[in-house]
């Protein structure tokens, strides 16, 4: 009995002895469960190009986004391929929780405001009860500004609204890469022309890809399912590059839409890339701490 | 039965050296960034930082979450853990070390004590050996550990863009206070 008591002892002692020895301290007090962590940064900014992304403003802060759209770049030196005529939109974009944004803005196009939610369900997520996809949604509200295009008839308020409601199923897929999908409705009060449907469904593609720690490229489109037919639209597709200094995001891109919101990018886009009729453009951002964090 | 005696003495004694260790997961990092004359302030604070001492054998290491590292302005924080120390591919900055002289340490009795630690510092994947001057408080069987010490950010492989020079500091201070506790396990 007590032989086996010593040698028990033994084994113990020597283990304990060997523990002493070790020199990983870290991992004696380590968690073996990871926590739950949010994956950020998926995309730069909280738009792709035109479309929002699955990204979203951190709480107690502003991006001030302004947005420009030149001229079609096929109307060469005479127009400065484009530069001459601008389009803008100023914007101004609010973080209130890790999962929730609103902004509003202000767009030359078509007078128009412009104004929407985003919410997250569910992030994209690492760690313990993780989540492989962020899916959002969002949902806006576009009001046309120009005068009534025919005073004599009788106008309702209404006419002059747009909404549109989206789904945003994202994945940043590896650290240089992120793929999105955004099934979109738009509705707008009112078509030109009554064959048309009210509700315009699109499905939306966007993508980024890092090609250094400051610069991606960006690309964003959005298929049509069914196109109003008072003009020739075509889908919108632009594709960019994501610069990112110190405190801003420039945007940079080519794209054959013009409109700066989801109902006039969606469904009013009249460029052809198969033809040159495209556009340059960009979106700067810069955010703004409004609420500091507490240091101490 | 006296060999068994002797046994459970030795076990008693073994044991006792798990009594050597002291830990703790809620130390404190403030990192300073700040360039002189820089008109916003670079600097965070970790309050996640593990820290285990062993007082047999002198060895010190702490481990720091870089995305436990809180800036006032969320914007910063991303940028910290985005396009400098790289959070995604490089979690974790450690310390490894030893107290210098650790043999005439006495930490049975109350007091404060100037040390020495060497060690390898990791942060972004670069280990570089550093040492600093630290401070050891014994108080009531509980030990704090404070240390001030500049590291430079090149030679962690951290690159300052010209752009934000101007902002933030080619080097960085870095002072750690953790209040340590018997680790029993």
């Amino acid at each position: 009995m007590i032989k086996i008591i010593s040698f028990l002892v033994i084994v113990f002692c020597l283990q304990t002895m060997l523990k002493a020895q070790e020199t990983d301290l870290l991992k004696l007090v380590e968690d073996d469960k990871k926590k739950k962590e949010i994956v950020k940064n998926a995309f730069k900014s909280t738009r792709v190009i035109n479309g929002h992304s699955m990204e979203f403003l951190r709480p107690g802060t502003m991006d001030v986004r302004i947005l420009h759209r030149f001229g079609q770049i096929d109307q060469g030196y005479k127009n400065f391929f484009g530069l001459d005529q601008a389009s803008m939109r100023l914007g101004f974009d609010f973080g209130i929780r890790n999962n929730l944004m609103g902004g509003v803005g202000r767009s030359t196009f078509k007078k128009e405001l412009d104004a929407f939610v985003k919410y997250a369900p569910f992030l994209q997520s690492t760690g313990s009860r993780s989540f492989p996809l962020t899916i959002a949604l969002v949902a806006g509200i576009t009001m046309n500004g120009l005068e009534w295009a025919d005073s004599a008839r009788k106008n309702y308020f209404s006419s002059r609204l747009a909404y549109y409601f989206q789904t945003i199923i994202g994945k940043k897929i590896s650290e240089g890469f992120s793929l999105q999908f955004t099934p979109t409705l738009v509705h707008k009060n009112m078509v030109h022309l009554a064959a048309d449907s009210n509700d315009i469904f699109s499905l939306g593609v966007g993508g980024r890809l890092k090609i250094s720690r400051r610069v991606a490229i960006t690309w964003d489109y959005f298929y049509v399912f069914n196109p109003l037919s008072d003009n020739v639209y075509h889908d919108p597709l632009s594709i960019g590059i994501d610069i990112e200094t110190g405190g801003h995001v420039f945007q940079l891109h080519f794209s054959n839409a013009t409109g700066m919101n989801e109902p006039t990018f969606i469904t009013e886009t009249t460029g052809d890339w198969s033809k040159g009729e495209v556009r340059f453009g960009f979106n700067l951002s810069r955010v703004f701490q409004l609420k500091k964090k507490k240091m101490d | 039965m006296k060999k068994f005696n002797l046994m459970m003495i030795a076990v008693l004694i073994v044991s006792m050296s798990f009594g050597q260790k002291y830990f703790t997961k809620n130390g404190k990092i403030n990192f300073d960034a700040t360039s002189a004359n820089s008109p916003e302030k670079v600097e965070a604070v970790n309050r996640t930082i593990t820290c285990v001492v062993d007082t047999k054998t002198g060895n010190i290491q702490f481990a720091a979450l870089m995305k436990g590292f809180e800036f006032e302005k969320a914007l910063m924080q991303e940028h910290f853990n985005e396009n400098y120390v790289e959070s995604d591919k490089y979690p974790k900055a450690e310390f490894r070390g030893m107290i210098d002289g650790n043999d005439a340490l006495n930490y049975s009795k109350d007091g404060t004590y100037i040390v020495k630690v060497k060690g390898k510092l990791t942060i972004h994947g670069e280990t570089r050996d550093i040492e600093s001057p630290g401070k050891l408080i014994v108080q009531n069987g509980k030990i704090s550990t404070l240390a001030d010490f500049i590291i430079t950010l090149s030679d962690y492989k951290i690159s300052i863009p010209g752009l934000v020079g101007d902002k933030v500091s080619k080097t960085a201070k870095i002072s750690v206070t953790c209040q340590l506790e018997l680790f029993k396990g």
